[in-house]
């Protein structure tokens, strides 16, 4: 008995050990969010919270079921695989909206994005050098974006 | 782009770990080394360095306070800092860096300075007035027991604390070393080597710092300096300089000799970007330059005004090149791109939250810690009273 | 005639039908996304790619993604026929406005490297996150929680192919969520959707009529740094050996 009256210091110590813990164990069950470990180590709400992030780009199947007309154009032609959004960008809004108005794509930046020639891009790809090509007439004069081929009729 | 040479994928640009990341190994370094030089008279029973036994483990404790403050000053969101102990993520190194953090701190550290200062605490207890009785009132835990026996419990228990206190002190600075070792993405971090060239570095450079802070304190005190002791420690600092130096010469030998993918790309870096700080400062100076003057004492005589003057600069170029040697690994590790095809730079802030500033002061945080340690709780033998030594004599 | 959205709700029933199940929030109750019956990557066609920089614009709408950073960017390599282990290499902001037309090389060649997060089975990024703030979701897409990170960017560091960064604003990690809030409703990633030739794909490696497996089954194949073991789920069709 003398051994626990001489190292009595060390249980006080030893109180203090504990009760930190359980002090940590009782603030940890309070404050760890209730989805934690739901799937995994993470927020399993936060999946969900990402997933309910806004939609800037409607997607090209949004935009057929109105503009069927230019879907149709455009499947006939060598633009068939570009999406809509893909030149006339993000328009969740006016799909959402159609009161919205989408505006013009700027021609003049845009064709030259794709199709000014460099030996970068792949060979097969069609590329011109835009200022010997027209001389700078802007080339919805003789191409028309939704069917680009000239025999196609797309020239006004 | 300014700064960059060659290519660096888009998001590398700006580094991501600043000087604060450069401290905080550095800090926790001087811990682990403090630590290891107290453990040395109490395990290793070396008892030419027993005046610094007590201000080893109080400089310790100082800088292991100030540790986490870097971290917590470079995160984006300082306040969710606790994420780590409620939820730690058992894959991360980082997570269970903070439980060993949080063992060694209270477990090993605080009850060993708790346990060897416990007699003095119920003297003070007794002695002084005002706050200060409150504060070693609560210090007793309210136990006033300091008999023979008492004393000598606490003896063996410190000492069995001691014991397990090395292989934490190990455990805290090589898990840092695991953090940097284990980022396979990144080869300048990337060994298995880093773990234990930082258990090494932190070697030197708490041993030196505890070396350096005995000299000045003594030196305030107008005491004399126990020129066995520093001899002795100084010794201490040589041999580990050595294996420290030899273990980084097998990491550059090693990378040099399997020239891997990476080689080219760091071969450059090291030649330029960090020329100054890898070779001339961490190398030449910091490392080559006090192992030469600490061998030179031991192969020659030389007075004790030259020991001194060799022992302060040695320390001190030691502490130099061990920071050095954090600031190759955390900040060098940054400057090239994982695509191994270009470099940027690090541009150190001034007054920001992780600028030079900011650096500075948590610097100099640790010292005036010791410093309030060192007021409350005097490291110094006149101040031991009675039963302390009575009690080793009897062990 | 002013056409609003309701007069679009009569108009037109089925459009209505897709465009309100799109805005509808929760994967739960997007009525047919099931998290377990999928498991996302990307196909990317490297002899497709024009550089034309359109899904790095298209990310940038899409996820308000800060300037300087990228969740998705175009690398423009120039592989000289005697120094196929040192490429030049360029990405000027991210390659977002397209590159400088080249004139052809004798003695090399020029190609285009759209990059992005991975979305690695074993990804080392979410391996090193001290809290649990960065994650595997169950149909695999790594994903970040910004409620949860601590910003301590150890993930960033991590990451062998430089996809994160931390959010100059916001502090905490950020990175491609390979559109979550899109392909949980049925559709594609705005870079797949803004991408003119198909050269990129979005691919749900679960899904058996998923084209990527006849891809996979006809075509040579490889993921980025194959060395990392990450498990990368980001495939590359003509790949070449010079890139990193």
């Amino acid at each position: 008995m003398k051994l626990f009256k001489d190292a009595g210091h060390l249980f006080r110590l030893a109180g203090v050990f504990l009760l930190g813990t359980l002090s940590f164990l009782a603030i940890r069950a309070f404050v760890v969010p209730h989805s934690f470990g739901q799937y995994g180590h993470y927020r399993g709400a936060a999946i969900a919270e990402i997933a309910a992030h806004p939609v800037h780009f409607a997607g090209h199947q949004t935009c057929e079921t109105c503009h069927s007309d230019i879907a149709q154009t455009k499947s006939a032609g060598k633009h068939a695989q570009v999406n809509c959004e893909a030149c006339h960008g993000p328009l969740a809004k006016h799909a959402d909206d159609p009161s919205i108005d989408p505006g013009k794509p700027d021609v003049a930046v845009l064709c030259v994005r794709c199709h000014s020639a460099s030996a970068a891009r792949p060979k097969d790809f069609p590329q011109v050098d835009a200022d010997q090509h027209s001389g700078g007439i802007p080339c919805t004069t003789c191409h028309q974006p939704h069917n680009p081929v000239i025999a196609a009729g797309g020239a006004k | 782009m300014p700064g960059v040479e060659g290519f660096m994928y888009p998001n590398e640009i700006s580094l991501y770990w600043s000087v604060l990341i450069v401290l905080y190994p550095f800090i926790t370094g001087l811990v682990a080394g403090a630590f290891i030089l107290a453990s040395l008279e109490r395990v290793f029973r070396v008892e030419a360095v027993r005046p610094t036994y007590r201000l080893a483990l109080l400089t310790a404790l100082a800088f292991l306070l100030v540790a986490p403050l870097p971290l917590q000053l470079h995160l984006g969101h300082p306040e969710r800092s606790l994420e780590m102990y409620m939820t730690p993520h058992r894959t991360s190194a980082m997570a269970m860096f903070g439980f060993v953090y949080l063992w060694y701190l209270m477990a090993v550290l605080t009850v060993e300075i708790w346990l060897d200062y416990r007699a003095d605490i119920v003297a003070l207890s007794n002695s002084t007035t005002g706050w200060r009785r409150w504060l070693y009132r609560i210090l007793t835990l309210g136990s006033q027991n300091v008999s023979e026996r008492a004393l000598h419990i606490d003896e063996r228990v410190g000492w069995l604390i001691t014991l397990i206190g090395i292989p934490s002190a190990f455990l805290l600075h090589g898990y840092v070393g695991f953090i940097f070792g284990s980022i396979k993405a990144n080869p300048w971090w990337s060994s298995p080597l880093m773990p234990v060239v930082f258990i090494f570095s932190a070697m030197v450079s708490g041993i030196a710092a505890v070396m350096l802070l005995y000299m000045v304190l003594m030196r305030l005190r107008r005491q004399p300096i126990d020129m066995s002791c520093v001899d002795t420690i100084a010794q201490y600092l040589l041999y580990i300089f050595i294996i420290d130096f030899s273990l980084e010469m097998l990491d550059l030998i090693h990378r040099i000799y399997e020239a891997d993918e990476s080689f080219r790309s760091l071969d450059f870096m090291v030649h330029t970007r960090l020329w100054l700080s890898q070779v001339v400062l961490q190398i030449c100076i910091g490392t080559l330059t006090p192992i030469l003057l600490l061998f030179l004492v031991q192969v020659t005589k030389l007075s004790v005004p030259v020991r001194k003057r060799i022992y302060v600069v040695s320390g001190s170029l030691a502490l130099i090149g061990i920071f050095a040697m954090r600031w190759n690994v955390v900040i060098g590790g940054q400057l090239f791109s994982k695509s191994f095809l270009g470099y940027t730079t690090y541009k150190m802030a001034l007054a920001t939250r992780e600028g030079l500033l900011v650096s500075i002061a948590l610097t100099i945080l640790p010292l005036v810690i010791l410093w309030v340690l060192v007021k409350l709780l005097p490291p110094w033998p006149e101040k031991r009273h009675a039963p302390l030594p009575a009690a080793l004599a009897a062990d | 005639m002013n056409i609003t959205r309701r007069h679009l709700l009569i108009l037109l029933p089925a459009a209505a039908v897709a465009w309100e199940s799109v805005l509808a929030g929760t994967p739960e109750s997007s009525p047919n996304y099931t998290m377990t019956e999928h498991w996302w990557g990307m196909l990317i066609d490297i002899p497709k790619c024009i550089g034309c920089g359109n899904c790095v614009r298209a990310c940038q709408a899409e996820n308000d993604v800060p300037d300087g950073f990228f969740r998705t960017w175009v690398e423009r390599y120039h592989v000289n026929d005697w120094q196929l282990a040192n490429p030049q290499v360029i990405s000027p902001d991210g390659g977002k406005e397209g590159f400088p037309s080249v004139a052809e090389d004798p003695e090399g060649k020029y190609f285009f490297v759209p990059k992005l997060c991975n979305h690695c089975a074993d990804s080392p990024c979410t391996q090193v996150c001290p809290v649990g703030a960065t994650f595997i979701s169950p149909d695999g897409v790594v994903l970040v929680d910004q409620k949860y990170c601590l910003g301590c960017a150890y993930c960033v560091q991590a990451c062998p192919y430089g996809c994160r960064y931390i959010h100059p604003t916001k502090k905490v990690a950020d990175k491609c969520t390979l559109c979550y809030h899109r392909i949980t409703k049925g559709l594609t990633t705005a870079c797949c959707e803004a991408c003119p030739t198909g050269a990129r794909q979005l691919a749900d490696l679960k899904n058996p009529a998923d084209p990527i497996h006849a891809f996979l089954k006809t075509h040579s194949v490889q993921v980025l740094k194959p060395q990392m073991a990450t498990g990368a789920k980001v495939f590359y069709n003509g790949l070449d050996g010079s890139v990193r």
